[in-house]
């Protein structure tokens, strides 16, 4: 697969020498060398270098969450982080959540919600939502729809989105009501 | 984006080392401002300085009753402090009012007070711009001005402080303490910001080369009156139009002290301190509050889409006052108010 370089730099419209140097990810378990320019987000790093296309870039400036992982269990937008920020740090990207054949309970969820429609968002919001249970502060619908509020969908699945997200958290004993 | 090197610093001397070893560098917190600027090649660094890594992550007791915020604290484990949430919670629930879930956990408390403005035009490298190059113009007078200042603008630039968190700490006075090629010092809050007078290159007083270190919050928090309120043009995951924090204390009716802070209005977070005489042995009431609002907002010039701003941010006035007297906010103000 060709490696497209999308956060290349350009200075004066003359090509910018690469400086790359190793960046060690632990990237769904597994501990991947890649070998990445300074200026490389964590999203291209995904997506190029490592060949998850799971992740998505929508605005690629912080403001749709399609782009969210979890680092070290905590969700953030990868297309606002360096990946030379991560070296050894555990990622975990919608292909590291489940499986096809071993669907994770949020996937499970989003599936019999009707969670999504195209579809392009829905990695940053099962990664978000799993950022959402991890940090076990969402106990009523309304904290779950402002918690969940970093993750847009164009399509406006957002009634299949909170309940898909609801049934997990209900599920593991945190709802209020 | 321009090329740039990086490096990731070991301990503050290692870092402010590092910045000065190299031209036109700059520090690296979390990366949420800065390299979505650099993507639009407004700022242009030539070298990174990780300095999220750094401790300075720590939320810790001081000795004369305050708490220590470290500068790498992130905003989602500032917020979600226990200490933060039980004697500031004004704190808590402007940090929550901010950005998103996912920026607050990147975010250190450092970067958001060093957060640029959202002018559009300083983001458009194309359009003439005063902060971004000076000397250029500021295509915001005369221009589209909707999310611009009513308070404290000057002729070279009438942009706003975007911050949430800064204006709940300009109503609770915090220290910033910072580490540079010179050494340590300690600057008040409210001498941080600065307003953007005939140089809007410079957002704050921190000299070249300066590295936040902490913020240290005074004993006094307002646990009991306070508020913060934000407006903006949906519920979530938006900048304010205008934003109010609110801390008092009461005796019965009386007010006793009182803190108030504007954002979305100046160039710095905005807080008044004649409003706050104003306050101070008064009852409260919706008739003081009303004299204190028209007050704050009574040398306030708008742009022309921002002409809505100044009642909206007297309303707002009424409404956070009202709010810190109850001690209690109306549901659709208040932030996740109901976690453990
Ligand atoms: C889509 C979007 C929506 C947002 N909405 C809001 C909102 O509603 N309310 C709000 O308040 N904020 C909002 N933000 C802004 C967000 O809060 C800031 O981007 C964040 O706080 C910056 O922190 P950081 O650590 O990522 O800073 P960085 O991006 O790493 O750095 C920002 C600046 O701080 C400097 N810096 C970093 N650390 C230090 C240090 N220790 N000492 C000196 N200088 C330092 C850097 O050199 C840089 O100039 C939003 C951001 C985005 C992208
Ligand atoms: S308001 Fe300030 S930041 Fe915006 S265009 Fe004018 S000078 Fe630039
Ligand atoms: S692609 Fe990262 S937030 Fe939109
Ligand atoms: S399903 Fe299409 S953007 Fe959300």
């Amino acid at each position: 697969m060709s490696q497209l370089l999308t956060s290349a730099p350009h200075r004066g419209g003359l090509p910018a020498p690469v400086p790359t140097g190793p960046v060690r990810l632990h990237i769904n378990g597994e501990t991947r060398t890649l070998q990445l320019a300074p200026w490389t987000s964590l999203l291209d790093a995904l997506r190029e270098y490592a060949h998850l296309t799971g992740t998505k870039k929508g605005c690629d400036h912080g403001q749709c969450g399609a782009c969210t992982v979890l680092v070290n269990g905590r969700r953030i937008n990868s297309c606002l982080t360096l990946a030379v920020m991560h070296e050894d740090d555990d990622i975990t990207t919608i292909e590291g959540l489940g499986t096809p054949d071993n669907l994770s309970p949020l996937q499970q969820a989003f599936v019999d919600h009707d969670a999504f429609q195209c579809g392009y968002c829905t990695p940053g919001q099962i990664c978000s939502a799993q950022g959402l249970l991890n940090e076990g502060r969402a106990h009523s619908e309304a904290e779950i729809k402002e918690l969940m509020s970093g993750n847009l969908c164009r399509c406006g699945a957002y009634t299949g989105i909170l309940n898909a997200v609801q049934e997990v958290v209900a599920a593991q004993g945190e709802m209020v009501k | 984006m321009y090329p740039f090197t990086y490096s990731r610093a070991t301990d503050v001397a290692d870092a402010v080392r590092d910045k000065a070893g190299h031209g036109a560098s700059a520090y690296l917190g979390g990366g949420t401002n800065l390299i979505d600027l650099m993507k639009y090649n407004v700022e242009q660094p030539a070298h990174l300085v990780n300095v999220a890594k750094l401790p300075l992550d720590k939320i810790e007791d001081l000795p004369d009753g305050g708490l220590r915020l470290g500068a790498t604290a992130t905003n989602a484990d500032t917020a979600w402090n226990e200490q933060v949430k039980a004697r500031y919670p004004m704190l808590n629930q402007a940090i929550l009012a901010g950005a998103s879930p996912q920026l607050r956990n990147a975010a250190t408390n450092a970067g958001n007070l060093m957060q640029r403005t959202r002018c559009y035009y300083f983001y458009d490298i194309e359009t003439p711009c005063n902060k971004r190059e000076p000397g250029s113009g500021c295509s915001a007078i005369g221009g589209y001005n909707r999310i611009h200042a009513i308070l404290g603008a000057s002729e070279a630039c009438i942009a706003t402080h975007p911050s949430d968190m800064c204006v709940a700490l300009a109503a609770l006075a915090p220290t910033v303490r910072v580490s540079g090629p010179n050494g340590e010092r300690s600057i008040a809050f409210e001498d941080f910001h600065r307003l953007p007078g005939d140089q809007p290159q410079y957002d704050n007083i921190l000299a070249e080369g300066e590295l936040i270190t902490s913020l240290d919050l005074p004993e006094k928090g307002f646990a009991k009156n306070f508020t913060y309120l934000k407006l903006r043009d949906r519920h979530s995951y938006a900048f304010a139009l205008v934003s109010v924090a609110v801390g008092l204390e009461l005796e019965g009716n009386t007010i006793t002290d009182a803190r108030l802070a504007l954002g979305g209005v100046a160039h710095k977070p905005w807080r008044d301190k004649s409003a706050e005489q104003l306050l101070k042995g008064q009852p409260a009431t919706a008739e003081t509050f009303g004299r204190v609002a028209a007050h704050v907002v009574a040398n306030a010039v708008g742009q022309g889409s921002n002409d809505f701003k100044i009642e909206l941010a007297r309303r707002a006035i009424v409404r956070a006052l009202q709010q810190a007297t109850e001690g209690r906010q109306r549901a659709t103000d208040a932030f996740l108010n109901s976690n453990p």
